[in-house]
């Protein structure tokens, strides 16, 4: 028999309690879009769960009736994976902040997902420890949205991302199971598959965070160049001199305008581009590598040279840098905020396309990025409320993605695929490439509730043969590989 | 009806000043596009720390907003959550984006007024409440019962039969609130500056500080005299309006403001000592903006408003501060820090007193719930943030809190006895009283509320 959606609200309602359940439509639009605008959709039903116990509930409920489901932190997502689906239910999780144990000697906490990337930080800060994974939106992301999106952060170029920072995740499997994924288990590395599967393999319910100690030094520099090509030579001699900065940020006259305006972080003047580097660690080791540092900006041809004389100084700094995104709204009415990645060294070569695409299509495009691991964030500006110019900012952003594919980059540093570049995902991976994935997916999910319709551009359903196309199926031959 | 005695005659808006219509010329869809969807504001926002849902969110409200400037009709659920909102700016000051969302919550709370029928419960309260906290007379007159009331421990026998919280959560609320009523001594309307007078300035008096706190008042006036300034204390004064600019009644609030503007027209300094009041009183310029005769009078009001605290940093300290000894815990009130900005100067002034520690309290940035008439209207919401504040004000081990806006005060001591603790309270001004006349610590300290 059929569940409507209806029947499955009086349901869900009565598993997870009347006021869990949002059903009235001016409180669900409330809900049609993460940190990504341009897509919308409202969902058919909200909840609020409490507890893993009862996102299993609503799991379960949901496969019984064949209605989909997307799992929501705090909705900070720049790539709408967590899109809701009109038809299907939205389960967010940002009742679900408790910090459940804090264990300093073995370095881990254990955290629900609706907590906030920070608020980690902050419990453990009094033992020396933080949690090391720090998106420009850190004061509202969730630990669960970390996850699923496999989070990065100006300090990933040394830390790495959040999977090297998670050491298990209970998570409700879409059949409803409530099962653990520890790294470091026998078989597969399936806590590896899980972190940054977007939400489409299953939904974190609880996490073991990995903590890290706080560095016993940081030295913080802010170097104004008149260009970026002057900045982008200053990250390669750095990186060429065999220094691993904690981060290595750069940001064009444009972004810095708007994040001057939005936060009056007070960087130099008349600057093309500033860069942001940071060294933490041990102090003779940071005092000797800064100092080196210190000379190859300079090198580089830097004007300015400010030197963090404290921490009030270096989160003056890093303000501007974190403020960056949401900045932008300050000097245009509406962006898009792309996300891609190219070779550290091609990075003088692609700026200068990105600025020659948007002089040729008239465009403005600010530049930020994290300059260390060619990870770029260009910001497409335009006026939401000029016929076409949405469509002209989309057109400028995807090939902004091609040149990017071109250069031998990926199509998405951090942000995830989502729904917003699924459809760039065949233009960097040949259609095997893509079913192979879908293969995983339909291990975990083989109904397709979990998160349907986000990175592949077209889903497919788990008993279909693979790859309707001429030509050998693509994985005959090849399936004992899986 | 007769009219309270301490009202000047009704001062009028110029002839053809029709309140603008603040929905219309799109500077509400302006003001909408501003915000970009980062939920940076989220947690800051009382109400999502509180329940974790996107419409109890300043994202969320926006979001709402949108869909009613866009053309859905307010609805019941719509208007909850308007209501829900304490207006504590803590989002302003969180948003990268510079979204004036104090701006659209007031302009959506005129709407709602303009347009949404409220049940008759729940307009009584609010008549009530906006005709009674607004005037000081009436606050007077409802002193002395509200005193016997108290002595002759009726409120202890009220509170146990929780016959008023059937009756109205909101004036349960209210009665749970009143402070201990002590004598209230009247100021004279000018007080002389001691030794050499380096400024002239006006001092509001305020409704629920006047009436409630009138130790708060004295102090702040010798205070200011002791740091050699001239105070005019103008009898004319009235409410400045801000219980009600706060809550979309605009045009009561722009008679307020006029009153006020008339009543202060001859200083050229203003001090508050309230943080609702000057935030009100610094947003007169942009109330009467439409208002050709009372605009520039509306600016020039706005400009000369200061915080006691921000004024008294300005001056730079004169008078000798003798110690306190004593550790206090300084409260951020929303008015004073996310409106006006207010943070250092009454730090620094804490600070300047020997003797004395300051300790922060833990999540500074968020509202005590207190808000205006808030713990009033929202009684159980308001319950539970002073129920957090207060947890936060007991880690910090202080003896006295120190905050700078009457509401607050009354809103975290409540909450505090809730929880069985009593801490001594005091405004800034009258720790800085304590010190510049050498009375040490204990006058403050016995107080406890």
């Amino acid at each position: 028999m059929e569940t409507t959606l209806p029947a499955l609200a009086e349901r869900l309602a009565r598993a997870l309690g009347d006021e869990a359940v949002i059903t009235d439509p001016v409180r669900l639009r409330t809900y049609e879009c993460d940190g990504l605008t341009n897509h919308r959709a409202m969902p058919a039903i909200v909840v609020l769960p409490e507890s893993a116990e009862q996102i299993a509930a609503v799991v379960r409920e949901c496969a019984a009736a064949g209605i989909p489901y997307v799992a929501r932190g705090s909705g900070t997502g720049l790539s709408g994976g967590a899109l809701p689906r009109t038809d299907g239910v939205l389960i967010v999780t940002s009742r679900m902040r408790r910090i459940l144990e804090i264990d300093v000697p073995n370095q881990r906490a254990v955290v629900e997902p609706g907590v906030i990337n920070l608020d980690v930080t902050r419990a453990v800060r009094p033992y020396g420890y933080y949690f090391a994974p720090d998106p420009s939106s850190q004061q509202i992301c969730s630990v669960g949205g970390n996850v699923a999106e496999n989070s990065g952060g100006a300090h990933c170029l040394k830390y790495g991302f959040t999977a090297h920072h998670v050491l298990a995740c209970e998570i409700v499997t879409p059949d409803g199971e409530l099962v653990t994924l520890a790294a470091g288990d026998p078989g597969y590395d399936l806590l590896g598959a899980f972190i940054g599967s977007e939400g489409t393999l299953g939904i974190t319910t609880k996490i073991t965070v990995r903590l890290t100690r706080v560095p016993e030094t940081v030295q913080t520099l802010l170097a104004a160049y008149d260009s970026i090509e002057a900045g982008g030579t200053a990250v390669s001699a750095i990186i060429g001199a065999g220094v691993v900065p904690a981060a290595i940020e750069m940001m064009d006259a444009l972004s810095i305008e708007a994040a001057e305006a939005s936060v009056a972080c007070g960087y130099p003047p008349g600057a093309g581009a500033v860069l942001i580097v940071e060294l933490d660690g041990p102090e003779p080791e940071v005092a000797a590598q800064f100092a080196e540092v210190e000379r190859l900006c300079r090198e580089a041809g830097a004007f300015e040279i400010r030197i963090a004389a404290d921490d009030a100084a270096r989160a003056l700094i890093w303000k501007g840098r974190k403020s960056a995104f949401a900045a932008v709204g300050r000097i245009s009415p509406a962006y898009i905020v792309q996300d891609g990645v190219i070779p550290r060294t091609a990075l003088p070569q692609v700026l200068a396309s990105i600025d020659a695409l948007s002089a040729e299509s008239g465009v403005r495009v600010a530049n930020v990025f994290h300059a260390g691991d060619g990870n770029l964030h260009p910001l497409v500006l335009f006026d939401d409320a000029e016929p076409g110019a949405a469509e002209r900012a989309e057109e400028v952003s995807g090939r902004i993605l091609d040149l990017c594919i071109e250069h031998g980059g990926s199509i998405t540093g951090e942000h995830g695929v989502g729904v917003d570049k699924a459809r760039y995902m065949p233009r960097m991976f040949s259609d095997a490439d893509l079913d192979t994935m879908q293969m995983v997916r339909c291990g975990f999910d083989p109904a397709g509730l979990c998160n349907p319709g986000k990175v592949f551009p077209t889903p497919r359903l788990c008993g279909e043969v693979p790859g309707v196309r001429k030509g050998p199926h693509p994985y005959e031959g090849k399936a004992d590989i899986f | 009806m007769t009219a309270p005695q301490d009202l000047p005659e009704p001062v009028v808006g110029s002839p053809g000043a029709t309140p603008p219509d603040l929905l219309g010329e799109g500077e509400l869809p302006k003001l909408l596009g501003d915000c970009v969807h980062c939920g940076f504001c989220l947690p800051t926002c009382p109400t999502y720390v509180l329940w974790g849902e996107e419409m109890d969110s300043p994202r969320g409200r926006i979001h709402l907003m949108q869909q009613h400037a866009e053309g859905t009709p307010l609805s019941g659920p719509m208007v909850e959550h308007f209501d829900r909102c304490l207006g504590c700016m803590a989002c302003v000051t969180a948003c990268p984006s510079g979204v004036q969302y104090d701006r659209l919550i007031e302009l959506t709370r005129a709407e709602v007024e303009r347009e949404h029928p409220r049940p008759l419960r729940e307009r009584l309260v609010r008549e009530a409440i906006f005709k009674l906290f607004p005037y000081p007379a009436r606050l007077r007159a409802l002193r002395g019962p509200l005193r016997a009331y108290q002595k002759t421990g009726l409120d202890r026998l009220v509170r146990r039969s929780g016959v008023l919280d059937r009756l109205s959560p909101s004036l349960a609320a209210m009665e749970r609130l009143a402070p201990p009523l002590g004598r209230a001594p009247r100021l004279p309307e000018r007080v002389a500056a001691r030794g050499e007078r380096r400024a002239t300035v006006g001092m509001l008096t305020g409704c629920v500080q006047r009436e409630f706190f009138p130790g708060v008042n004295a102090a702040t006036a010798r205070v200011l005299a002791m740091e050699g300034c001239d105070v005019i204390i103008p009898k004319s004064q009235g409410c400045c309006g801000a219980l009600s600019l706060h809550s979309g009644r605009d045009e009561e609030a722009r008679d307020f403001a006029r009153r006020t503007i008339v009543a202060f027209e001859a200083v050229d300094v203003i001090v508050v000592n309230a943080a609702g009041c000057g935030s009100a009183m610094k947003e007169y310029a942009r109330l009467l903006a439409d208002d050709p005769t009372w605009a520039g009078r509306a600016e020039a009001l706005s400009v000369k408003t200061k915080d006691l605290a921000e004024f008294l940093v300005d001056i730079g300290p004169r008078a000798e501060r003798r110690p306190v000894p004593a550790t206090v815990a300084y409260h951020d009130a929303c008015h004073l820090a996310h409106a006006q900005g207010v943070r250092s100067q009454p730090r620094a002034l804490l600070t300047g007193i020997p003797e004395l520690t300051v300790r922060e309290i833990s999540d500074p940035e968020v509202c005590c719930g207190s808000a205006g008439t808030y713990n009033l209207l929202q009684p159980e919401a308001a319950a539970e943030l002073g129920d957090r504040k207060a947890l936060s004000v007991r880690a910090t081990e202080a003896e006295l809190l120190v905050a700078a806006n009457p509401g607050c005060s009354m809103q975290i001591t409540t909450a505090l006895a809730r929880q069985g603790t009593r801490i001594a309270v005091a405004h800034t001004a009258e720790v800085l009283d304590a010190s510049l006349r050498g009375l040490g610590a204990g006058p403050l300290l016995r107080r406890s509320s």
